[in-house]
């Protein structure tokens, strides 16, 4: 691999926008439904250059202020077109510490490229495809740099959750110099990035490779740590000497219907089928992996959202699994999902039963063996500002599944809530704070899921940034 | 092309190490295990969820004891599926993967009760420091402890230390009372003996019948359900159980919950979720022990 390739062309911004958008080479449907690697196969170095070049360099670039974190994005497409990947992946990691995760999984299409001011004319700049690339290019050259460190503090923080929103916490509180611990529930850093999305969409090296890097800067990680149960919030401060503590302990409560027959065997959250699937690796079960996971021929996913594709899309890859259904109760323009995952989803034959609504489980001898369900059709818009799914009478039928996932949201988990008094929390059990991030317990910050509700990983990233910010102020002026 | 193993088996440090092990009754084995932040919380009626090894299953297991002063817990394993059976094949020395809790709310214990605890097979490890914390502040506290048969009986000692009476049965009469630990409460309440509380925790016939036994008597009867886990947290809803006609997760809402109100049925048909897997992933596994040991005595 080259750190520079001479293709450093003088061009007018009309032949720039001339070139067209590059989609990145992709493993064939048919073939990756059999298999777990990953979808999109990245940029080649010629092919980044190429993309790079499309961007016109704003005077007034709206992707920064498009991007939760706000990425220096014109600069690091500056320095990929000039084929200075080293530069480029600088310039990124100066602002956002997970670029080969945000690379794979943001929703660049409602952000940053939104908002880009070619796309008034042509196709945006594809700035996820190019960020994923210069990520990727940086791990594989392992020329990766680690930011120079403020000197120590002496400042102790802990950090609670090692998902995104506790990562990005933790790097920046190292950064500037203090002693910083994660504590995390689970037996592998990196929440839903190891537990919830699949490894075909995000290789697990690689949210390990970026937990590394932290850990490179200083960040001790304590796994098998459930805050609540093995220690409290006033026991981490009082006995344990930290000054100050963050939340980021995610949207880990898996919501049920209350429909009849939701306890059968074979009915899952998609919490539990994609926990089994990703974080123990259920899909080398039996060989190489001891977390049974489900076995039947035909699986119903109900919801709408990036949890039921990913759950839809595992399913799918499981060699026994011959027919598998979305089961959702809007039409196709409803669906919270990202665009492409949908159209990945439907490439590799899944199939979407819209405009439906389970209405109960059907079992035979505690087991599942069908869902009822109804037809629906829409209203007038609600309170979320879509059309209202209205049941059509007599519409019901039956459908054949010995699995159902339901993956129709997750609530917050109550256990920091009951185990730290004084901490304020809405009727929803989210925690309420600021726009920093403070909680109404002094010292204590929150930020991603726990405070917003199921969201995405880029906001945890900048909420987890804010509250490092606010953090350390309030532990400098500490006495 | 990235693995799809995902991360490299790079944690070589195993931080659980097993201090002691001892070989009790019928396929039940002691394990004290070095877990110093488990110790500091500790209480009864919690447990644990542990791991032996990168690519493992996460099982829960209902903490019997532990030591302050050592830093360790002790659990009591019967070994009956894959992991548990690979668990028998460690020895003091080795370490287990993860080991983390306390999990659970803590069993309620109130002054002033005559509290009669059941304990069938290796449940009787579990209602151990529960009978004790009763024990420590005075009250009356009475273990009916049971097994197949004299020899497969198991901390009659431990449970004689904590209790003001164990009663004993077997079912072929080997020793104590012939018949059920539900036999010696029967007679107990229908002498109507003085009783506030009963623990019952064993297989789950045994918590159902202990149930339907008090429940004519009004007597609180309180149970420790098992469920298929995995997180331990209430993320996933593997462990869902009804009591009381509402939806519960036993890793945080429970372990125990009043028996009068427990859909035992339903609790009977979850346990079955992986009954197929579980078989196929020991078939494969006693297959490779078989083999190891072909080619170990080859070797000779
Ligand atoms: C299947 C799925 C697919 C998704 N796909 C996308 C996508 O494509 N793009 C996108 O932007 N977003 C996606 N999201 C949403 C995104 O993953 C989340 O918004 C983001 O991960 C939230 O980050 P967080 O740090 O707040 O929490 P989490 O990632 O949930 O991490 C919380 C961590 O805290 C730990 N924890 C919880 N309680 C405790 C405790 N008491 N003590 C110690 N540790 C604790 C948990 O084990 C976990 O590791 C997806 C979500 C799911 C479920
Ligand atoms: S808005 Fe688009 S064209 Fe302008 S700087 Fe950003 S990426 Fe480049
Ligand atoms: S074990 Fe997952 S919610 Fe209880």
């Amino acid at each position: 691999m080259t750190d520079k390739i001479d293709t450093q062309r003088k061009l007018t911004n009309k032949e720039r926008m001339k070139i067209s958008r590059h989609a990145m080479p992709e493993q064939d449907p048919l073939e990756r439904a059999k298999n777990f690697f990953e979808v999109p196969l990245g940029y080649t170095p010629e092919l980044a250059i190429e993309e790079a070049e499309r961007c016109i360099q704003c005077k007034n670039p709206k992707c920064i202020e498009g991007c939760p974190v706000n990425v220096k994005i014109p600069q690091f497409i500056f320095h990929v077109a000039m084929g200075n990947f080293e530069l480029a992946a600088q310039t990124l990691k100066e602002t956002n510490a997970l670029p080969a995760v945000c690379g794979r999984v943001c929703p660049q299409e409602e952000q940053c490229e939104i908002v880009c001011n070619i796309s008034a004319k042509v196709e945006p700049v594809a700035i996820g495809r190019l960020e994923r690339f210069v990520a990727d290019w940086e791990r594989a050259s392992r020329k990766i740099s680690i930011p120079s460190l403020a000197p120590p503090t002496g400042r102790k923080i802990a950090v609670i959750g090692a998902g995104p929103a506790g990562l990005t916490c933790a790097g920046d509180l190292a950064k500037l110099g203090h002693t910083v611990t994660i504590f995390e529930a689970l037996h592998k850093p990196g929440g839903v990035l190891v537990y919830g999305i699949p490894e075909f969409r995000l290789p697990k090296q690689i949210v390990e490779a970026e937990v590394h890097y932290l850990e490179k800067m200083g960040v001790q990680i304590q796994c098998d740590f459930v805050v609540g149960m093995t220690r409290t919030i006033d026991e981490l401060m009082n006995e344990d000497g930290f000054d100050a503590v963050f939340i980021g302990t995610g949207a880990g409560l898996p919501y049920f219907m209350g429909i009849p027959g939701e306890n059968l065997n074979g009915v899952y959250s998609a919490n539990e089928f994609l926990t089994r699937m990703n974080l123990m690796k259920g899909f080398e079960f039996p060989n190489h992996a001891d977390t049974p996971v489900p076995m039947a021929k035909h699986f119903a996913v109900i919801g709408g959202g990036n949890t039921a594709m990913d759950a839809a899309r595992t399913a799918r890859r499981l060699p026994w699994a011959e027919k598998v259904y979305i089961v959702y109760r809007r039409s196709h323009i409803e669906m919270p999902a990202r665009k492409e995952e949908i159209h990945h989803g439907e490439e590799e034959g899944i199939e979407f039963l819209l405009l439906t609504n389970p209405t109960r489980f059907l079992g035979d001898n505690g087991w599942l063996v069908a869902m009822e369900c109804q037809k629906m059709e829409l209203g007038e818009p609600d309170a979320s500002g879509r059309r209202k799914p209205i049941p059509i009478a007599g519409s019901e039928f039956v459908l054949s599944v010995e699995a159902a996932i339901v993956a129709t949201g997750n609530g917050s988990n109550p256990l920091i809530n009951k185990t730290t008094p004084g901490l304020a929390a809405n009727k929803y059990g989210n925690i309420i704070a600021d726009e920093t991030g403070k909680t109404s317990r002094e010292g204590v910050w929150a930020g991603g899921d726990i405070v917003i509700g199921a969201a995405t990983v880029i906001k945890a990233m900048g909420a987890g940034k804010k509250a490092a910010a606010a953090m350390h102020e309030y532990v400098m002026a500490k006495k | 092309m990235n693995n799809v193993k995902g991360f490299p088996h790079n944690q070589g440090v195993h931080v659980f190490p097993i201090i002691e092990k001892n070989d009790l009754a019928a396929k039940v084995y002691r394990y004290i295990i070095k877990a110093p932040n488990i110790v500091k919380k500790a209480k009864a009626g919690q447990f644990v969820i542990l791991r032996l090894y990168e690519d493992g299953e996460r099982i829960p297991i209902t903490l019997a004891d532990w030591d302050e002063a050592r830093g360790t817990i002790t659990l009591y394993v019967q070994a009956v599926g894959k992991t548990t059976i690979m668990m028998s094949m460690m020895k003091a020395g080795d370490s287990l993967m993860d080991v983390v809790g306390p999990f659970g709310v803590p069993s309620h214990v109130e002054k002033g009760k005559t509290f009669v605890a059941l304990g069938g097979g290796f449940g009787i490890a579990a209602i151990h420091p529960i009978v004790r914390a009763h024990r420590v502040i005075g009250n009356r506290t009475i273990s009916i402890i049971g097994a197949r048969s004299k020899e497969l009986l198991i901390m009659e000692n431990e449970m004689r230390a904590v209790s003001d009476d164990v009663r004993i049965a077997t079912d072929d009469g080997s020793y104590g009372t012939k018949g059920f630990v539900t036999t010696i409460l029967k007679s107990m309440l229908e002498k109507n003996e003085p009783i506030d509380v009963v623990l019952a925790i064993g297989p789950v016939v045994m918590m159902k019948a202990v149930s339907d036994l008090t429940k004519p008597y009004g007597v609180q009867t309180l149970v420790s359900l098992n469920p298929i886990m995995m997180d331990g947290t209430g993320m996933c809803g593997a462990c869902r159980v009804v009591v009381g006609n509402k939806m519960q997760f036993a890793c945080v809402d429970g372990p125990e919950f009043n028996g009068h109100d427990v859909d035992f049925e339903l609790l009977t048909a979850r346990q079955k979720m992986y009954s197929p897997q579980e078989k196929i992933s020991l078939e494969i596994f006693e297959k490779i022990c078989q083999t190891q040991e072909q080619r170990e005595t080859a070797a000779w």
